[in-house]
């Protein structure tokens, strides 16, 4: 569905098609995911929009020629708005027998294999689990199939160099994009410079690495005087003028506190413990010392949020970020957090459960723990991402909201969006506005539990502060003046202004807009996270076809936006689409009594486009 | 010329909060609490650079009690709180309040790690042999056939030697005291706060309630000076009511053994404190009753180059002071490209 097919042959023998979905494929040793990132770039300088996803494989270093060694990375790019990494793969570049093997099956029917028929040995076989050569025996029938030695044509072309034939298959890589640039029309300038600086320092390889990428590029064009393969024009997309990159969400959550912290005039200090797939937001953010971010890798996932919430207590934006098992472990400090309300954001990057699940694969069952996960009535924020770019905004207010509102904010993102990237427009920083913290420093009638009438936030008094001095902690304190309470009324008082504090964030953030289609009619789509993109495209499919359906995308997920029930009652159908057995479908239906129904995938992988597409006209046949 | 005016130096009462204090009448806590206010005083700390931060149990409502800033977190984190706090606020003086459960069950591995990492902090560890709040079970420093409610027939499990942990986790200022010896108390709460670096102080504290006289064996005043040996660095290791008695160290076994000046040793054999002597530390921390006398006073003392937060802050001085980072240069970092 997403990645359209061919549409339609110009006169030339070039073929034009709205979107292309590709996957470089191969050992860890190949340098797919080098391969890939350079194919993005040029793909963004040619126009297209695009998305893109690695898949790395989950050992650190799986045996060569493997199945479970095997790294690929996908782009769908198109001329129109992509969406999703795609369902299926127009062509799958094959570079040894066990990458063919573990990725075949997401090709689509008549899709191109691109395969090296140079590593499809006596032993790769083998390795692979194939008992004859698949590429011989006629089993690859339903597929076009380019069968070429690419590590033998490499060789040839790197000769020249006097680079060594261990340093001569390396290049291999370039080889193969150098045939995908031909076939999709890209420039190879850019590549060329980048290998060039890249390998500065050895001319002999840079020039290896160059020849091949040409070699790949001049294979194609004599293929295509014998052979039924053509290029292909993925004509350039609707694109908004601006500065553009890409990012990962890792690389947008991580950029977005920073952003927000320096909004709010504060130093970051980030408290972490190793866990995949959230570790690469304690790297990145690591790196970001200059940027005002102190990082503290703690002994544990309880030490890191109590580092942070100590952090906050002092008077920084205290930040802990984790998965699953770990934020469980956090799940007594955030009652601390509630109790002593403290600014806290902490980032979950869902990935398969329960306990240690499917670390590598993507879910998002984790909107249950978020919301209720805690012991005692201990309300918090929970917000949501919707993709990389969409990272960036929602961590600037997650930071927000948590300092005005003297709340923990629970920032949920997935295994999916961590590594998935994008194009991004750059924003304008002078458009945002700064919500620079204001300190208590008035001795005068302070009282720590003191709220403000419209958030009904307690005042941040940070240690230092002469004349402020008082005690906080996770016992029942007295409203206002924060001493030890244990009177009943207080407590009931206490649960409910925090509840209530809660409540506002509601008022402070924009109403529920609908992302895609009408704000009444037969069917709703309500989603969450990252199966924005799928449900995006499938809407935007079907309502092209004149169904009636429209997508709705939600950022805050606790407190619920004040006017999503008006809004949803508006529809005869909800459909709520989740990678869980159906969780926010349960907060919708215990908070509004509307007759929302799910639809649930929990294979680690995103929802397809196909999938939602069929369950949409399921609900309006 | 300005009317300057001198800040006043604070009182021991200066340091108390007008919270009532709520632990058993004759628990060993309130003369803790009066030996800090003592020690702070006459450090000159101020309340608003004071922070006091503690975990769950008795010891634990130490906070509430101080007019300074505090925070009671929860059971066993209070070394990973104060250490976010340091992290944020290197200026602040921290000292850490809890339990030996609080400390050294549930809270074991964030005290190991602090130690370790050698956070500018104080921590004060209320060994009372028992878990005070949840009514009296047998604690990790309980020793061998402790009778508790959750003992019945009494423990069975070696107890933890809290300064011999600390050692092990490589603390650089290792001390005890105890809830009885006042003047002891501050003089090694002081020491403990002019050590650049983590310091930690085992404190012997009386439950009245549910343990009580456990350590009667080394604390009366009557066993008092036969069963403890009080260190002073450069003095030799000499103790008894005569002050005939003293430490040597048997060059055979590499350890010690109890001489007496005059009958089995001369003045000469008898060993020198030394704060800095890792090793001896060690062998002085796990001397017990009945055949050694417990070693009071500071035990190790040996501050480290840096510490942890120091280095931190000296990190984050450089980087921001080289570049601070502007938004706009960290968001167009890399490769970007441009759509007209
Ligand atoms: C997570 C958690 N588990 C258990 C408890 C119950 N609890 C409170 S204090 C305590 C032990 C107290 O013993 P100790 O740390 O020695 O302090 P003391 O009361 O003796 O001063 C326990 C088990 C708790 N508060 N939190
Ligand atoms: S139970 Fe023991 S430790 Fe706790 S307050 Fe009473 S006497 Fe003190
Ligand atoms: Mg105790």
């Amino acid at each position: 569905m997403d990645g359209a097919a061919v549409t339609q042959t110009s006169e030339h023998a070039h073929l034009v098609a709205e979107a292309a979905v590709v996957r470089f494929a191969g050992d860890s040793g190949d340098g797919m995911q080098l391969t890939g990132g350079r194919f993005t770039l040029a793909t963004a300088l040619a126009g297209n929009d695009l998305a893109t996803f690695p898949d790395f494989p989950a050992e650190i270093r799986a045996p060569i020629g493997t199945t479970f060694g095997v790294s690929a990375f996908q782009i769908n790019f198109g001329g129109r708005k992509i969406k999703t990494v795609g369902d299926q793969l127009d062509v799958l570049v094959a570079m040894n027998p066990a990458a063919l093997k573990v990725n075949l099956d997401d090709l689509k029917a008549g899709g191109l294999i691109i395969a090296d028929n140079g590593t499809f040995n006596d032993k790769n076989l083998r390795k692979a689990g194939y008992e004859e050569n698949p590429l011989e025996n006629g089993s690859l029938a339903n597929f076009k199939l380019l069968s070429v030695d690419m590590s033998k044509m490499t060789l040839e072309a790197v000769k020249e160099f006097g680079v060594t034939n261990k340093e001569g298959l390396r290049t291999k890589n370039m080889w193969a994009l150098g045939l995908i640039y031909w076939m999709y029309d890209r420039e190879r300038a850019e590549t060329i410079a980048w290998l060039q600086q890249k390998f500065a320092k050895r001319e002999d390889i840079a020039s290896a690495n160059v020849a091949a990428l040409n070699a790949g590029h001049a294979f194609g064009e004599t293929i295509e005087q014998q052979s039924e393969i053509r290029p292909v024009h993925v004509p350039p997309a609707p694109i908004d003028a601006g500065l553009y990159r890409a990012v990962t969400g890792t690389q947008a959550v991580a950029w977005g506190l920073t952003a927000g912290a320096m909004l709010a005039n504060q130093r970051m200090v980030f408290c972490s413990y190793p866990i995949t797939p959230a570790s690469a937001l304690l790297h990145t953010l690591a790196e970001l010392r200059h940027y005002n971010v102190e990082t503290f890798q703690a002994e544990d996932e309880i030490a890191a949020v109590c580092a942070a919430l100590g952090a906050s207590y002092a008077g920084s934006i205290g930040v802990t970020s984790s998965s699953g098992p770990g934020v469980a472990l956090k799940t007594e400090a955030l009652g601390l957090g509630i109790s002593t309300e403290l600014p806290l954001v902490v980032v979950n990057s869902q990935r398969g459960g329960p306990s240690t699940g499917l670390p590598t694969k993507t879910e998002q069952s984790d909107l249950f723990q978020s919301v209720w996960g805690r012991n005692g009535d201990a309300p918090l924020c929970v917000l949501a991402t919707r993709s990389p770019s969409d990272c960036f905004e929602t961590a600037v207010e997650a930071v927000r909201i948590a300092i005005k509102f003297m709340t923990p904010v629970i920032l949920l993102t997935d295994g999916f969006l961590a590594n998935a990237s994008e194009p991004w427009q750059i924003p304008d920083l002078t458009k945002m506005e700064p919500f620079p913290t204001q300190f208590a420093t008035d001795p005068e009638g302070f009282e720590p539990f003191s709220r403000n009438p419209d958030t009904l936030a307690r005042p941040w008094a940070k240690p230092g502060t002469p004349g402020l001095e008082h005690r906080i902690g996770g016992i029942e304190k007295q409203d206002g003046s924060g001493h030890i309470s244990y009177d009943p009324q207080n407590h009931h008082k206490m649960t409910m202004l925090r509840a209530e504090k809660i409540q506002r964030i509601a008022g402070d953030v924009p109403e529920q807009a609908v992302d895609l289609g009408t704000t009444t009619g037969k069917l709703a789509v309500v989603g969450w996270g990252s199966t924005y993109g799928p449900i995006s495209r499938a809407v935007t499919v079907a309502r092209a076809e004149g169904l009636d359906v429209s997508h709705i995308h939600l950022r805050h997920i606790w407190p619920l936006p004040r006017n999503l029930k008006d809004l949803l009652s508006g529809y005869e159908q909800i459909l709520v689409p989740e990678m869980n057995t159906g969780q926010l479908v349960k907060l919708l239906r215990a908070e509004y009594l509307l007759p929302a129904e799910g639809l649930n995938k929990i294979s680690g992988q995103p929802f397809k486009v196909a999938e939602l597409d069929a369950a949409i006209r399921a609900r309006l046949s | 010329m300005t009317n300057q005016t001198v800040p006043e130096k604070l009182q021991p009462k200066d340091f108390a909060s007008d919270q009532e204090v709520r632990w058993c009448p004759g628990c060993g806590d309130y003369a803790i609490l009066k030996a800090v206010h003592k020690t702070l005083a006459e450090i000159g700390a101020t309340v608003e650079g004071t922070v006091f931060v503690s975990g769950i149990g008795c010891a634990a409502r130490f906070p509430y009690y101080m007019s300074t800033y505090g925070f009671h977190t929860i059971h066993g984190r209070a070394a990973a709180v104060a250490t976010g706090v340091k992290l944020a606020n290197p200026d602040l003086d921290i000292w850490v309040v809890g339990g030996d459960g609080d400390s050294l069950s549930i809270g074991g591995n964030h005290l190991m790690h602090a130690l370790r990492r050698n956070i500018d902090m104080n921590y004060l560890l209320f060994n009372n042999e028992i878990y005070g709040l949840t009514k009296g079970q047998y604690s990790p420093t309980s020793r061998i056939g402790t009778k508790s409610p959750s003992t019945p027939t009494g423990s069975i499990d070696t107890p933890v030697n809290a300064a011999a942990f600390a050692l092990g986790c490589g603390a650089r200022f290792v001390a005890r005291s105890g809830d009885i010896m006042q003047a002891h108390l501050v003089q090694t709460l002081t020491k403990a706060h002019g050590h650049k670096g983590m310091s930690f102080v085992e404190i012997m504290q009386n439950c009245i309630v549910y343990n009580d006289n456990v350590f009667g064996h080394f604390m009366e005043k009557k066993v008092q000076k036969d069963a403890q040996i009080l260190l002073e660095h450069g003095q030799p290791l000499r103790f008894g009511a005569d002050g005939q008695k003293g430490l040597v160290l048997d060059p055979k076994t590499l350890s010690l053994k109890v001489a007496t000046v005059g009958e089995d040793a001369t003045e000469d054999d008898i060993l020198v404190h030394d704060e800095t002597n890792a090793v001896l530390a060690g062998l002085l921390a796990r001397m017990e009753p009945p055949h050694f006398p417990v070693a009071m006073g500071v035990l190790y003392n040996n501050p480290a180059a840096q510490t942890y937060d120091q280095e931190m802050k000296t990190q984050m001085a450089a980087a921001t002071s080289e570049s601070q980072g502007k938004l706009e240069d960290l968001l167009t970092r890399g490769h970007t490209w441009t759509v007209s």
